[in-house]
């Protein structure tokens, strides 16, 4: 219903500029449009090449129009070009006339795009660009000029560096025309084109530069010009030193985001462990739980609240909370606690469980993954230098870890539920003699867990396939976090986390993503034996039963 | 009429016997009765028991560990895994210039464009020697792998989790196509055993009772050691482990010897399961698949020895069943399982009969 009204709106809304566009068009004496016409509904490729470019520089008001239009097969010219019309966004539009139309009369054929055409509509689409009002708009234009390879161009270029006033856009501006002078240029303008490309950071001048040191299969350069050669081998030195630095700055993030992921994967995990002395098999099926609630609650938000889509992550965060906590509570109640002080069928049991929600999920939403849409405030990233890009979602939920974790700490070390668990985790007979519930905590701690789990669930929503699978995927790693960090203290899950992320992320460059997990495998295996308890340790004096 | 102790026992005897009159009908059936008898067993009938009876001494390892020794391995099919591509190599090797490529070297390893068998490949043409490694490999990384757990009393919860990150990382090695074992295809198309084809119905037969056979000694083995005052030893690190250390045992040497055993019995199952399925594949090293072993066993029923044989059959027979007819339900059925098993039925089906016997000798 909203989007049907929503639909018709931004129809009226189109129509409303399509008019207003002609009022402008009858308002000034427009140049004429019928050469250029003439040219496009021609035969010869070269001139329809040039009437593309000859109109995007016209300054017509309506050239903006006709080239997207062009490039939509939405252009319909006559032989003589008497008759012109477009046909854009579902709106008719006779040019000779400036005047709206019911439909295209019939007879008149839409001006056919072969491939080169396209690339110069493309070209000519960013040259219009330039002369955006929104700098933003300016900017993307200019940086997709830096991959032009028509001289054409160059004149636009240089008009709109003269009255170009953002700083921004007039640097990429002058890369593009440095790309352009070093195609087309000649000698020392060649060589100083290739040391102000220095400055750009675009994988396209990258290759355009190294192209200017390619070798014939005899040995020699293909590169007459030795001056240039050394500056374009100058400006890549440059280039790659710059972006090397970036290079370790992504890696190191993209560390810190994996171990991010996997502390959040592993908090309630390290949490029920110390407890009660069990891993919980089915941890990772809560974590897929949490995501399935993540793509309900974006079902719903879809279907009741499609102007507030963009929340439905916020939404999510209790909705995945509450239920895979009280999951953790049925669980605990219902099967776990006949199992205390059997901790290795309780393994076995908790693996049961996770087949069990597996199987339910599959039965429920089918083997296929889901898909869970990031929110607009998700998508995108910072880009730090050409094609590096630090993604949104990885900062936010580093971000997110850092807030489950400071609350997760703050409960455990400041209230008296933290107080009881932490008195059970360490001397279970002990605190029950001192009146401890021991009983009420587990089901609470456990359920607590469980609801982490769920939390971690919303966030690994946010960066992968949401299917019955996403469980396994995390829960040897988190079991891995958890044998490494020990139990007992939040500060060796974290380390633990964060460690098996950087490290991951270090050798995966060297050795491949298998392989830097098997090292890591082993490496951990190897580690136990010095550490058996893991980094942190509970200190004490308490020998095993 | 009411079940007394001695009609119980002639019960058990009967079922027992006629499982064995079973076992060994069957390659007779499927040798000797024409294919339009009634009574003829087909190929899939006897590989399929075959199979059943690799997993009953897969199952019969993980109770020698877990059962006697309270190691609860969750990596045991890395080492059916491993003796089933030790042996997997041998039979590559095998089927000489057949393959698609007709080239000395496996598929595989025509399609990676490698020239030559990687060094590890060496002698596995020869039976004996594949023999050997089929032992020697699930034994020796047992050996290491328990002796550094062990050694610094890494045990229980903690011991389960690293065996399943070591399957687990063996199978991510074994996907890799580099490590030379053929990627997640692993070894197939088997054509031969000593010469003699693989798919005739003698070499069936013969797979067959030697898989009977390997199962009644591996079977009689464990009943002897259990027996002996090691088994007793065993037993007792089980029920008491620092108990024991302060009385002066090396509990380190008792459990080390088990835990090895029960390698050297998975590796044995794997290589008489590979030929018989015809292939083998990293899936198999999945840490699913080990903790499946774990279920026959407490099936079965822990700390005795026929329990875990009938668990894996039991077990087995069911999946067999399931994932034919009801495929979306198999999961569901292994869950609850699972479940069912540890909070209901803590002895398996072998305390589910002791309970009977006891219950008639109280009536008596």
């Amino acid at each position: 219903m909203t989007q049907c009204l929503i639909r018709t709106l931004a129809g009226w809304i189109t129509r409303f500029f399509l008019l207003m566009m002609l009022a402008l068009t009858s308002a000034h004496a427009a140049p004429d449009l019928s050469p250029a016409l003439r040219d496009l509904s021609g035969e010869d490729p070269d001139k329809r090449v040039e009437a593309v470019f000859s109109l995007s520089l016209s300054g017509h008001p309506a050239a903006a129009q006709i080239i997207e239009a062009l490039g939509e097969d939405g252009l319909y010219v006559n032989a003589s070009a008497s008759e012109a019309y477009l046909t854009l966004k579902g709106q008719h539009l006779d040019l000779i006339r400036n005047q709206p139309v019911a439909s295209i009369p019939a007879g008149i054929e839409p001006v056919m795009v072969n491939n080169a055409l396209r690339a110069a509509i493309d070209l000519a689409k960013s040259a219009v660009a330039l002369a955006d009002a929104k700098p933003a708009a300016r900017l993307l234009a200019a940086k997709q000029l830096q991959a032009a390879e028509d001289k054409v161009i160059a004149p636009v270029i240089e008009k709109s560096l003269q009255k170009e006033t953002d700083a921004d856009v007039k640097a990429a501006l002058l890369i593009a025309q440095a790309a352009l002078q070093l195609q087309f240029g000649e000698g020392a303008q060649r060589v100083a084109a290739a040391e102000m490309l220095a400055a750009s950071d675009s994988g396209a001048i990258r290759q355009k530069l190294s192209e200017l040191l390619r070798k014939n299969p005899d040995g020699s350069f293909v590169e007459q010009d030795a001056a240039l050669r050394l500056a374009a081998e100058r400006s890549l030195k440059t280039i790659q030193k710059r972006l090397d630095k970036f290079e370790i700055i992504a890696n190191l993030f993209s560390g810190l985001s994996l171990g991010s992921i996997l502390l959040l994967a592993a908090l309630g995990l390290a949490i029920t462990y110390g407890l009660m002395g069990v891993i919980n098999m089915a941890h990772g099926e809560f974590l897929m739980i949490g995501a399935y609630v993540t793509y309900l609650t974006q079902s719903a938000f879809r279907a009741w609240f499609p102007e507030a889509f963009s929340f439905y992550v916020l939404a999510a965060i209790p909705a995945a909370f509450i239920v895979t906590a009280l999951l953790g509570v049925v669980l605990e109640r219902s099967v776990l606690r006949f199992l205390y002080g059997r901790p290795l069928e309780t393994l076995l049991t908790t693996w049961g469980v996770s087949l069990l929600l597996m199987q339910t999920c599959r039965s429920i939403f089918g083997a296929q993954n889901v898909e869970v849409e990031n929110p607009a405030w998700l998508s995108g990233g910072v880009a730090l230098a050409g094609d590096i890009i630090i993604p949104w979602n990885r900062i936010v939920i580093v971000l997110f870890a850092i807030a489950v974790l400071a609350m997760v700490a703050l409960l455990i070390s400041k209230t008296r539920a933290g107080l009881y668990i932490r008195g059970v985790t360490q001397n279970r007979a002990m605190a029950a003699c001192t009146g401890v519930a021991t009983d009420r905590v587990d089901m609470l701690t456990f359920g607590f867990g469980s609801g982490i789990a769920g939390l971690a669930g919303v966030a690994l929503s946010q960066i992968g396939n949401v299917g019955p699978d996403l469980g396994q995927q995390y829960i040897v790693d988190s079991f891995m976090v958890v044998v490494l960090g020990g139990v007992g203290q939040l500060s060796g899950t974290v380390i633990a986390a964060l460690g098996l992320g950087a490290v991951s992320k270090m050798l995966e460059p060297l050795s491949g993503a298998v392989l830097a997990k098997i090292m890591v495998l082993i490496f951990i295996i190897l580690f136990i034996q010095k550490r058996p308890q893991g980094l942190f340790a509970m200190k004490g004096r308490s020998a095993e039963a | 009429m009411k079940l007394t102790e001695s009609k119980l026992i002639a019960l058990a005897r009967g079922f027992f016997i006629a499982a064995a009159v079973l076992a060994l009908w069957l390659p007779v059936g499927h040798l000797l009765l024409p294919a339009d008898s009634a009574l003829h067993v087909s190929a899939f009938w006897l590989t399929l028991i075959g199979k059943f009876m690799c997993f009953a001494i897969l199952a019969l390892a993980m109770d020698l560990i877990w059962g006697f020794g309270g190691i609860l391995s969750l990596g045991q099919g890395l080492f059916f895994a491993l003796g089933g591509y030790a042996f997997g190599m041998y039979l590559m090797r095998e089927i000489g210039l057949d393959g698609v490529y007709k080239s000395p070297l496996p598929d595989f390893m025509v399609f990676l464009d490698w020239k030559a068998y990687p060094w590890y490949w060496a002698f596995t043409e020869h039976f004996a020697y594949a023999l050997a490694l089929v032992v020697l490999v699930p034994g020796v990384i047992a050996f290491l792998f328990g002796y550094l757990a062990f050694r610094s009393r890494i045990k229980g919860v903690y011991f389960s989790i690293i065996t399943q990150a070591l399957t687990f990382a063996a199978m991510l090695a074994f996907f890799r196509n580099d490590m030379g074992f053929g990627g997640n295809n692993g070894f197939t198309d088997f054509k031969r055993i000593l010469g003699f084809s693989i798919t005739s119905g003698g070499m069936r037969v013969v797979l067959y009772s030697l898989s009977i056979a390997a199962l009644v000694g591996c079977y009689f083995l464990c009943r002897k050691l259990i027996a002996s005052r090691y088994g007793q030893v065993l037993t007792a690190v089980r029920d008491g482990e620092s108990r024991l250390m302060f009385l002066g045992y090396r509990t380190l040497h008792f459990k080390l010897f088990a835990w090895t055993l029960a390698a050297v019995m998975s590796g044995i199952a794997g290589a008489l399961y590979v030929p018989q399925v015809g292939i083998i594949n990293p899936s198999e090293m999945s840490p699913a698949q080990s903790i499946e072993v774990a279920i026959w066993t407490a099936v079965g029923g822990r700390a005795t020895l026929i329990g875990p044989i009938l668990g894996a059959f039991t077990v087995n027979a069911a999946k067999s069943y399931f994932t034919v007819a009801f495929p979306q339900l198999w999961l569901f059925f292994l869950g609850a399982i699972f479940i069912g098993v540890t909070l209901f039925l803590p002895r398996g089906i072998a305390g589910l009969w002791q309970k009977l016997i006891e219950r008639a000798r109280a009536n008596a």
